[in-house]
């Protein structure tokens, strides 16, 4: 293999990896933190065995998403040392700020999970929430990072260097906000219906159980708000993408000639070489509207970028399909719960609606892990849109592939790990939760 | 600004030796432990490191990020010539950290946690082994950017003796301050001898390495005595840790629980400045070319001016929030227990 086939493919493992971890370490915390706030509000017991219950799935995820982002930390130079050298100085404020997010969220995990009978309860709940802010502002500050190489700036590219540097401009980017407001969101998109997923899987088996029947409650009105508001920043990254990057909406929408007015085309399989795309349905239109809020403006087309520097079109294309349709569907289940729960619906512990959250479960991971494929692809050739190629980039040491089989056996040995603990944990709940307990 | 970032990347340095070498350490010394007391031993080690674990481990990245920001050519020439023990290195940190929370969130505990604790100790004994390859090999100046060849490029600037003695080491090292840390947390005294009695072993076998270091150097060409010679402040911080040795045995032997704890991080403190200091303001030995030093590698002057600030403005933040973790959970134990 290739060693800058390697080199990607490491990076992308790593990052899809941790992705995951980085979400649900995001927003569990607030999870289980309104979960908290129930107990202490209510002092019904089952809203404390549920915080306990996903505080430990906290901890687990919170431990792996840690150590596989120390990885990525040094993958930036293990792997792409030429990029470093020129951009660390640039966007490196950022991954300062998020360092500082980061070991304030490592505190407050070591004292919400070890202060249960140390600190005052309020103060205690307080550390829980804390743990999901500086979460989501961790997160914040990487996805700043990240869309600076979509949309570098802070600096002048002068004969192959960097001068007159400003890292806050740097960090203020054009595209920050829009990534950043995307990427939260989805965070709490994909976790809630996991974990709604799961409770409702649980149900299935264990029909009306007060736990679960709670938790998948808390989580789906997480989930359905969020899925909800997910297409208004779906909208302002568009508009984004379309000006800053015309070359990744393209690959986006398989759009290879410019048009005006642009045709949304939904799903289809791009055919590159013939330039057209195959089985798909057209919305007359819709792209410009969505491009430019104008249903008849201009939308530039691959047509418009040189050859070499195109995206791979078909992977960009499919992955945006997936992801706008995976969002589309938790978005309409998202609808079906909260006008169940508006209703007080007893459909809500029906089976097929069970079945249908159960469904829902790994729908929003695809959905994230599918947008940045659309992200990190859509941008290649360069690795900084524009001013340095990827291949340029990537480190001189032959024999990449090596490492990169190792950390997918790596990743896979612990996916693997944490799927079979937590089966365990929820072994283990039921165990302890015995029918005679139980309260409708 | 310069200044306040190089105090951060020294203090941090330092914090990560410190506190993340116990945490390692811990992770050895159970490898050298009895299957009688193991058991009782993990309780121990988990209640004294658990709830400091996360917080232990950043300032890892708070170096990595210093490195990258302030001095990006440093950072890009580890990463690149020293690939291999970095990766070896990542990789033991990511199995030992989920390793450890595993062992301890697994409801199950069966034959499974055997496997964990297996997996805990080798990988602390990797990551250790590595950290200390990786700084051998900055010092030891076989780096060589010229190169295209393999060998030479990628493998010998860190796959030599001194490198591996360095390494050895700091294993040896960070046991013995983990063992020196445990003594003052356990709660009964069978487990207090015994952490005592792994503190002066691994003590001993720790002057016995920090020797063979220096036969090592002179065996590959570095004239490590001399080179500290020169610069004095190193050569006295390097006396005081010796002279340090004799208290700390009589102390332990006395079984005094404060003293040998100071006296550990002292000692370490002091080696790691001593290290620094020969350094200073060399990072990167190099065989061809100017050596990259903390000067000819800094970032433009905007750049070190924001994260100057940040690193100020972090600290002020994660300070009193640490020093609470810290009051929670350490020094308020006597009204727990």
């Amino acid at each position: 293999m290739e060693d800058l086939v390697a080199a990607r493919l490491q990076m992308a493992i790593s990052l899809g990896f941790h992705i995951i971890f980085a979400c649900i370490g995001m927003v569990m915390p607030f999870l289980m933190a309104f979960s908290h706030w129930k107990w202490l509000r209510t002092s019904q017991p089952v809203y404390l065995d549920l915080t306990k219950a996903w505080s430990k799935g906290v901890a687990i995820f919170f431990a792996t998403g840690a150590v596989s982002g120390t990885v990525l930390s040094f993958e930036l130079g293990l792997l792409w040392p030429k990029f470093m050298e020129h951009a660390g100085p640039i966007f490196g404020m950022p991954f300062s700020w998020e360092g500082t997010a980061f070991f304030l969220e490592a505190i407050a995990i070591g004292l919400f999970l070890y202060g249960w009978k140390r600190l005052n309860k309020w103060v205690h709940w307080v550390t829980g929430v804390f743990v999901g802010i500086s979460g989501v502002a961790s997160g914040i500050f990487v996805v700043a990072a990240n869309a600076w190489m979509n949309s570098p700036s802070g600096f002048e590219w002068v004969n192959g260097h960097a001068i007159n540097i400003d890292p806050v401009a740097a960090m203020f980017n054009d595209a920050w906000f829009s990534q950043a407001l995307h990427m939260t969101l989805a965070a709490f998109v994909s976790t809630s219906f996991a974990v709604a997923g799961i409770h409702a899987l649980l149900l299935l088996k264990h029909p009306k159980h007060p736990l679960h029947l709670r938790a998948m409650k808390i989580a789906l009105t997480f989930g359905a708000i969020t899925a909800l508001l997910q297409p208004l920043s779906g909208d302002i990254s568009a508009k984004d993408v379309a000006q800053r990057q015309p070359a990744k909406l393209a690959a986006m929408e398989a759009l290879f000639q410019t048009s005006q007015p642009a045709d949304l085309i939904i799903g289809g399989l791009p055919d590159v070489d013939k330039q057209e795309v195959n089985y798909a349905s057209h919305l007359p239109g819709f792209l410009s509207f969505l491009a430019h809020g104008d249903f008849s403006a201009e939308v530039k087309g691959l047509d418009t970028i040189p050859r070499d520097e195109w995206p791979p079109v078909v992977i960009v294309h499919i992955a945006f399909q997936v992801m706008v349709g995976a969002g589309m569907l938790l978005m309409l289940t998202g609808l079906i719960f909260l006008f169940l729960q508006w209703k007080r619906n007893p459909l809500l512990t029906h089976k097929n609606f069970l079945r249908l959250v159960a469904l829902a479960t790994p729908l929003g991971f695809i959905a994230v892990e599918a947008g940045w494929v659309v992200t990190e692809v859509g941008r290649q050739p360069w690795i900084m849109y524009g001013i340095m190629r990827t291949a340029d980039s990537v480190t001189p040491m032959n024999g990449l592939v090596y490492p990169m089989i190792t950390f997918t056996i790596l990743y896979l040995i612990l996916a693997v790990l944490v799927t079979w603990l937590m089966i365990r944990q929820i072994r283990v709940l039921h165990e302890n939760y015995k029918p005679s307990l139980q309260e409708a | 600004m310069f200044e306040v970032i190089v105090l951060f990347l020294g203090v941090s340095l330092l914090f990560y030796c410190l506190f993340a070498g116990a945490d390692f350490g811990a992770g050895i010394l159970e490898g050298f432990s009895s299957r009688k007391f193991r058991e009782k031993g993990q309780k121990l080690t988990y209640d004294a490191i658990g709830p400091v674990w996360e917080a232990n481990h950043i300032w890892l990245i708070l170096v990595v990020v210093i490195l990258f920001m302030g001095f990006p050519k440093v950072y890009t020439t580890i990463s690149v010539a020293l690939h291999i023990p970095i990766t070896a290195m990542l990789i033991g940190i990511v199995l030992r950290g989920c390793f450890f929370t595993f062992r301890h969130y697994d409801p199950i505990k069966g034959r499974s946690q055997r496997y964990y604790t297996g997996v805990f100790v080798f990988s602390s004994i990797a990551t250790s082994l590595f950290l200390g390859i990786i700084a051998g090999a900055v010092t030891l100046g076989r780096i060589n950017l010229e190169t295209t060849n393999f060998i030479q490029g990628f493998i010998s600037p860190w796959f030599n003796l001194f490198s591996f003695a360095v390494g050895i080491f700091a294993c040896c090292i960070f046991t013995f301050l983990a063992a020196v840390y445990l003594i003052g947390e356990a709660r009964e005294e069978d487990i207090r001898r015994i952490f005592l009695d792994q503190a002066i072993k691994s003590n001993v076998v720790t002057v016995i390495a920090g020797g063979f270091v220096f036969i090592a150097a002179q065996m590959d060409g570095l004239d490590l005595i001399e080179l500290l010679w020169s610069h004095p402040l190193s050569a006295a911080c390097l006396v005081l840790a010796t002279l340090s040795l004799p208290v700390l045995w009589f102390t332990l032997i006395k079984r005094n629980v404060i003293v040998p704890r100071l006296l550990a991080g002292f000692q370490v403190s002091m080696i790691l400045v001593a290290w620094l200091w020969m350094q200073y303001p060399v990072v990167i030995n190099l065989t061809h070319g100017e050596d990259l030093t903390l000067h000819n590698t800094s970032a433009p002057d905007a750049t070190l001016q924001m994260l100057g600030w940040a690193l100020i403005v972090g600290s002020m933040l994660i300070l009193p929030a640490l020093f609470y973790l810290l009051k929670s959970f350490k020094w308020n134990q006597e009204q727990v227990h």
